[in-house]
């Protein structure tokens, strides 16, 4: 079933507003709650106008004074244009903000390079004490909106735009902090977060097994703090990694899994992600993630050229190679 | 003549120059420091701790206290000496400023007592504000918050988005005061971003505005302490000041923006105050 994130999450908050009164939901006129919602809130909801850094410092100081605020923006408005905000006064003072920052990677489609957000996951995972999620679909928005009940510090979560297909049935459920373990496979890691990239890597894995080729398939749908420990445990049976996400290649998902792995067990990692340049295909989500080719074909191609060489270059045993 | 709780016939005047005289001698250590800012503020500062803010140094995490917010972060070593003076510390401790091991950074820091949120980048406060006054309100707690603004950092395009969200919020129980020194780091506002009608300005966003002298604490803390004036308006006190207020020799100078003083400038400046304090 196919269902937006952003309005999981939404629909999610509005009766947690009730049972919880420290909870706030602040917006910059984003659209997310109508009339209706807004309603339906009470005065726990508050339209701050467009007006993002405001809206990240209103954030902070409630939260200073014991409030536990929602903030409603875009992806791109939270990592960029409020950065400034969100470092000092939310992420130096360890507060808990929950940033809800719709229209992430490729979701606002046709929209263009103003309101695509490929530089967020990137920019919030260095902050000290942030919490990074990108929930693959509704279910998992939904899980993490209820989790962070229980966290201490401040939370971003990328979240779409139109409706994505949910994840399949059987996939565990999904926690904060822990990647979710998709499909169990010995050669290569295919990790993933976002709806579409981890769709994607689900279909090549079972490409890949036609091929002979076992993949696990890895739903990091948390990037900060990484599972380091579940990413260590299926890479280091595995001779290749891949990763895939809407994001540019750098700092994101590939980024933190190279750097883990770098450190903690060397493997060879392939970052696939959106190329180095602005968008400049018009289409949605779906189409501008075909055209760039964030797609199970790419990451099967990727898998096989990679092993290809592996096996040419006599790198059959990576861990005799490493030694 | 407004008389200090804490030291009986102690003056918010005598409580300026001992804040002026702290400054000084944190601005002669290693690392110098914003003294013209912090000068300009000294009667600010005096009169909203020793008169206005309902804040007790031994409960510092009192919820229903007033909150102030030091916008202009970088008049750190005013803040500090004034909360030294108010007791939230030793005021031999601000010997430290800027030493390793010491708690008092160039900016202000919640590690220090009575510091609400870290400033320093300007055009935070006011929002920070906004959301204080807020969880106020949500609280039913009729606490004041107080953010001083400098002139120059009215630049900043965020100090207007809180303009905006405080009058439309009708944040009454917002205070914000602007240490209008006229100057910035390079130069006079006027000449690099005019920032006059300023009370027409604030006004056009809904506020209510004052215009006073920025330099009689006793005139400072009745404005003050009579906020909000209006009814359902956030608050702007214009204070006139002179940056380095005090110091003969750096009155009015943007180079009083921030020095690092030589042994003999020390001296120097110490007399200058000691004449002023002396003379009236």
């Amino acid at each position: 079933m196919s269902r937006a994130t952003r309005e999981a999450y939404r629909d999610r908050l509005l009766p947690l507003l009730h049972r919880h009164p420290e909870l706030m939901c602040l917006d910059s006129d984003t659209g997310l709650f109508k009339a209706d919602h807004a309603a339906a809130a009470g005065n726990q909801y508050l339209n701050l106008g467009i007006a993002e850094h405001n809206l990240m410092g209103v954030a902070a100081g409630m939260a200073a004074s014991g409030r536990v605020p929602f903030v409603n923006t875009m992806a791109a408005f939270a990592a960029s244009r409020a950065l400034e905000a969100i470092k000092i006064d939310i992420a130096y003072n360890g507060l808990p903000v929950r940033i809800m920052a719709t229209h992430g990677g490729l979701a606002a489609g046709h929209l263009g390079p103003t309101h695509q957000a490929l530089e967020d996951l990137a920019v919030m995972r260095v902050l000290p004490g942030m919490t990074v999620v990108v929930p693959a679909d509704a279910a998992a928005t939904e899980a993490f909106v209820g989790q962070s009940l229980n966290l201490a510090g401040p939370l971003y979560v990328r979240l779409g735009r139109k409706p994505t297909p949910a994840l399949p049935a059987t996939a565990p459920p999904p926690v904060i902090g822990r990647a979710q373990s998709l499909r169990q496979g010995g050669d290569v890691v295919l990790a993933a977060c976002g709806p579409y990239p981890v769709l994607a890597c689900l279909a090549a894995a079972e490409i890949l097994a036609g091929h002979g080729i076992g993949a696990t398939v890895l739903n990091m749908h948390t990037l900060r703090p990484l599972d380091t420990e579940g990413l260590l445990a299926a890479a280091r049976p595995a001779s290749l990694v891949v990763t895939l996400e809407e994001h540019w290649r750098s700092g994101g998902l590939g980024g933190a899994v190279a750097e883990t792995l770098a450190e903690e067990a060397p493997t060879r990692v392939l970052r696939l992600g959106m190329p180095d340049k602005f968008v400049d295909e018009v289409g949605n989500q779906e189409h501008l993630v075909a055209h760039y080719d964030l797609t199970a074909e790419r990451v099967v191609r990727a898998v096989r050229t990679a092993l290809d060489t592996t096996a040419r270059s006599g790198r059959t045993d990576r861990k005799e190679y490493v030694s | 003549m407004t008389v200090l709780q804490e030291q009986e016939g102690d003056t918010l005047d005598a409580v300026a120059a001992r804040i002026r005289s702290h400054v000084v001698d944190m601005c002669a250590g290693p690392e110098g420091g914003h003294l013209g800012g912090a000068f300009s503020s000294a009667d600010i500062l005096a009169a909203l701790y020793f008169s206005v803010l309902n804040v007790d140094p031994q409960r510092p995490d009192d919820p229903a206290r007033d909150r102030f917010l030091l916008s202009k972060g970088h008049a750190a070593v005013g803040l500090y000496a004034a909360l030294a003076e108010k007791g939230f510390f030793s005021v031999g401790e601000l010997t430290g400023y800027g030493r390793p091991g010491s708690r008092l950074m160039g900016h202000p820091v919640r590690a220090v007592p009575g510091v609400e949120m870290p400033t320093g980048s300007l055009g935070h406060g006011l929002a920070l504000g906004c959301g204080f006054a807020l969880a106020d309100r949500y609280a039913a707690r009729d606490a004041r918050t107080f953010v001083l603004l400098g002139d120059g950092e009215l630049q900043e395009g965020s100090v207007w988005e809180a303009a905006i969200a405080a009058a439309s919020l009708r944040l009454d129980r917002l205070v914000a005061v602007v240490d209008r020194n006229g100057l910035q780091l390079t130069g006079e506002t006027e000449g690099i971003a005019p920032m006059e009608p300023m009370a027409e300005r604030w006004r056009s966003f809904g506020w209510a505005v004052r215009d006073v002298d920025g330099h009689d604490p006793d005139g400072l803390a009745d404005h003050l302490d009579a906020a909000p004036w209006e009814p359902g308006r956030p608050s702007v006190l214009i204070a006139r000041t002179v940056k380095g207020q005090g110091l003969p020799f750096l009155a009015g100078s943007s180079a009083s923006h921030y020095v690092n003083l030589s042994p003999r400038a020390h001296a120097r400046a110490v007399r200058a105050l000691h004449t002023r304090e002396t003379t009236g």
